[in-house]
């Protein structure tokens, strides 16, 4: 099978043709190529996202590995990195196989399980990190994502452990202390509101111990999710000094701040909360200049009784994949090499997918994205993904080229933010 | 009007209008038929997810006197233990036609989101630690009623403003109608960020208020160290006689019930003439009946 892209202009570079051929770009003869036109758009290394909530097994009323998968190709993902807050929790290699084959069989991007790092997700002992890592799922991130490790000799001993096989501990920052019953960002939003508040010190403080573990054992470290001002300038320290951190940044903490809670619609509760507009404009010079690593989605979707409700009832999560890359323009601008970048290569190569990540040019593997430059995807309540079921397509083994959007919605500045509520 | 959910979305003029409609509806209180034929043919649902007598009682009352008809909705006992959501609750209070609904739910914000689900007025009657609007209209009344004016009164709300809705709708409609508010407690139990004046020295304060609003400090408070003790709580924050005594002469003492006395206030201080306590709940079926004409269409 053979795709001829006509006339698309790579990483915004004159115009140029790409052959598709065996799942990879390439030279050469393109006669009896399928060909579609590429003018007018951008070709991108495939995105790539390190967050994203799947809940296949256990919650398929919310979301499958299949419709999830549908969802990422629709954003112009060729791979996500599926979290491990599954049921049963994805700690042990049984349970990271099945959702690895799930993704094949979904074939429609690449889903790459993320592991526990304890058991259950319950904080006390090691998951079977080294069973994940040499199973044919070949995980190579761990993170018990919002149950947080919040046992500081247990985080140690993780980050040293994975070192055996370049594995990576991505952690959700948050004392679980100061935020007992906590519905929404402290400050005077949330005085007001009377919602129990979510302090930025509690996702700080464990920030800068975590930075200061991983400086002290020396492996690699991931924070998920940065939400505040002062995380930023932990992770600017650390970075100064050397250690080996990544960070990321998801397109709702880029975008929106606690105001948004005034409404009191469980649509914009999310965990780590929407914060105040100065930690907006704090994470996005980050992004742009680089303290922060990556755009990550959190993509957290959620069945609708669990968010057509009282506030404080609600769970927390927010959707991500079909709109990210639009809220990324809207805050890089058109700056190709940096949105690849930030969505791209660096996610690749802190969750170790060498078959992601790489320019679309001849001798790359052909994971890449279109993207129409003047196209915007907005989201909102009621407005996810078409429904399910929706056969799946017959399809040669790479992924093809996702085309994220050629639909024209309000851009993302204006829109209300993404959800399927 | 359409709902009364929060006192922060009252006006100056709306206020007022309510707190002049309620000096009219006290009026029928002395008579001896306690009742206008207003809301004859309505209904009003007093829908309750938390135990409460006295705003439950009041709220009854007040519809009654207006000819409404009353339902009495408790969590306990209802669907809801077995699990209904509050959507579904809703929509089977519109089926009933409901014209109103009073709510009163633990959750902040509940109130909000019924009245995206139905189509009569709803009325906030607590939610969580956000706000109970006609309590503040009534304390409102009460300080009008006794002193004469809201612009300019000094009010001294002491206690644990962090988890009061009582002291939010105040500390709104109070800035709204002109009054300065001084919020008084140990840092612990002030919320961040409210604008308000906030004070930790209670005696300081005292000498030059007009009123002092005591809230109800609950005992389970100190076991998550908002504060080491009751004793310390009471010596430091309660309003006992001699503190009561550094009050200026006409300053009235006001408490929303229920007290804990002796530890936020004393009995000498509860049982005294500054005391608006008893007034505070016969206050609360006007500023309720008021209320109920204006949402359900009356006009005076």
């Amino acid at each position: 099978m053979k795709y001829l892209i006509k006339g698309v202009s790579v990483l915004g570079r004159p115009k140029t043709d790409l052959l598709i051929r065996d799942g990879v770009i390439q030279q050469g003869d393109a006669k009896g190529a399928e060909v579609l036109d590429g003018d007018g758009l951008v070709a991108l290394p495939g995105l790539v996202d390190l967050h994203t909530h799947l809940r296949e097994p256990g919650r398929e009323d919310a979301e499958t590995v299949e419709s999830g998968s549908r969802a990422a190709a629709l954003g112009g993902y060729t791979a996500v990195c599926a979290m491990a807050n599954t049921s049963p929790v994805a700690d042990t290699a049984g349970v990271v196989e099945q959702v690895y084959r799930l993704g094949r069989e979904a074939g429609l991007v690449d889903v790459q399980p993320i592991g526990a790092v304890t058991v259950g997700l319950a904080g006390e002992r090691l998951a079977e990190l080294g069973a994940m890592a040499t199973s044919a799922a070949a995980v190579r991130v761990f993170s018990d994502d919002g149950h947080c490790v919040s046992d500081p000799k247990l985080m140690r001993r993780a980050l040293e452990y994975v070192k055996a096989f370049d594995g990576v501990i991505a952690q959700h920052a948050e004392e679980p202390r100061l935020t007992e019953g906590a519905q929404m960002h402290e400050g005077e939003v949330a005085t007001r509101l009377g919602l129990t508040g979510w302090p930025a010190v509690a996702e700080e403080a464990t920030r800068a111990r975590a930075v200061r573990l991983a400086e002290h054992v020396g492996p690699r470290l991931h924070v998920c999710h940065v939400s505040t001002a002062g995380s930023v300038e932990v992770l600017r320290h650390a970075k100064a000094r050397g250690v080996r951190v990544t960070a990321e940044v998801t397109p709702h903490h880029l975008l929106l701040t606690d105001e948004r809670a005034t409404s009191y619609d469980p649509v914009f509760k999310v965990n780590p909360p929407l914060r105040t507009a100065a930690d907006v404009s704090a994470l996005r010079a980050a992004l742009k200049e680089g303290v922060i690593d990556i755009v990550a989605t959190d993509h957290a979707p959620h069945a609708v009784e669990d968010k057509e409700c009282e506030w404080a009832y609600a769970r927390p999560g927010m959707l991500g994949l079909e709109t990210a890359l639009s809220i990324a323009l809207s805050v890089l601008g058109e700056d190709w090499d940096l949105i690849a970048e930030r969505m791209s290569r660096a996610p690749a190569r802190i969750a170790g997918l060498s078959g992601h990540g790489h320019d679309p040019v001849p001798g790359a593997p052909a994971n890449l994205t279109l993207v129409d430059p003047a196209a915007r995807r907005g989201g909102g309540p009621g407005r996810g993904a078409p429904p399910r079921p929706h056969p799946r397509p017959p399809r040669p083994a790479p992924p093809p080229p996702a085309v994220p959007s050629t639909r024209r919605s309000r851009p993302p500045a204006a829109a209300t933010p993404p959800t399927r509520a | 009007m359409k709902h009364l959910l929060s006192a922060a979305d009252l006006d100056a003029a709306t206020a007022t209008l309510v707190l002049d409609t309620a000096a009219e509806m006290a009026g029928i209180a002395g008579r001896e038929v306690k009742k206008l034929p207003t809301l004859r043919g309505r209904t009003v649902v007093n829908l309750f997810y938390e135990d409460s007598t006295r705003t439950r009682i009041s709220f009854e009352a007040a519809a009654k006197r207006l000819s409404a008809d009353v339902i009495n909705f408790s969590a306990k006992g209802s669907s809801v233990s077995k699990g209904e959501s509050l959507k579904d609750t809703a929509l089977t209070l519109q089926a009933m036609g409901a014209d109103a609904v009073v709510i009163r739910h633990p959750a902040s914000g509940a109130p909000h989101r019924l009245a995206t689900w139905v189509e009569g007025s709803v009325l906030n009657a607590g939610d969580g630690t956000h706000e109970h609007p006609t309590q503040a209209l009534l304390d409102a009344y009460t300080m009008r009623s006794r002193l004469g004016r809201l612009a300019g009164l000094k009010v001294a709300v002491v206690g644990d403003v962090l988890h009061s809705r009582v002291a939010r709708s105040n500390v709104a409609l109070l800035a709204t109608l002109g009054a300065k508010v001084t919020l008084v407690g140990p840092p612990t139990l002030i919320p961040v960020d409210l604008q308000t004046q906030v004070s930790y020295d209670l005696d300081a304060v005292l000498p030059d208020a007009d009123v002092v609003m005591m809230l109800r400090v609950q005992r389970e408070r100190m076991n998550d160290s908002y504060f080491p003790s009751e004793r310390e709580y009471a010596r430091r924050y309660g309003l006992d006689g001699p503190r009561m005594r550094k009050l200026p002469e006409h300053a009235i003492v006001m408490h929303p019930g229920p007290m804990n006395r002796g530890m936020e206030i004393a009995p000498e201080v509860a049982d005294s003439a500054r005391s608006t306590i008893v007034e505070q709940v016969a206050n609360g079926v006007s500023v309720r009946m008021a209320v109920l004409y204006l949402l359900l269409g009356g006009k005076p």
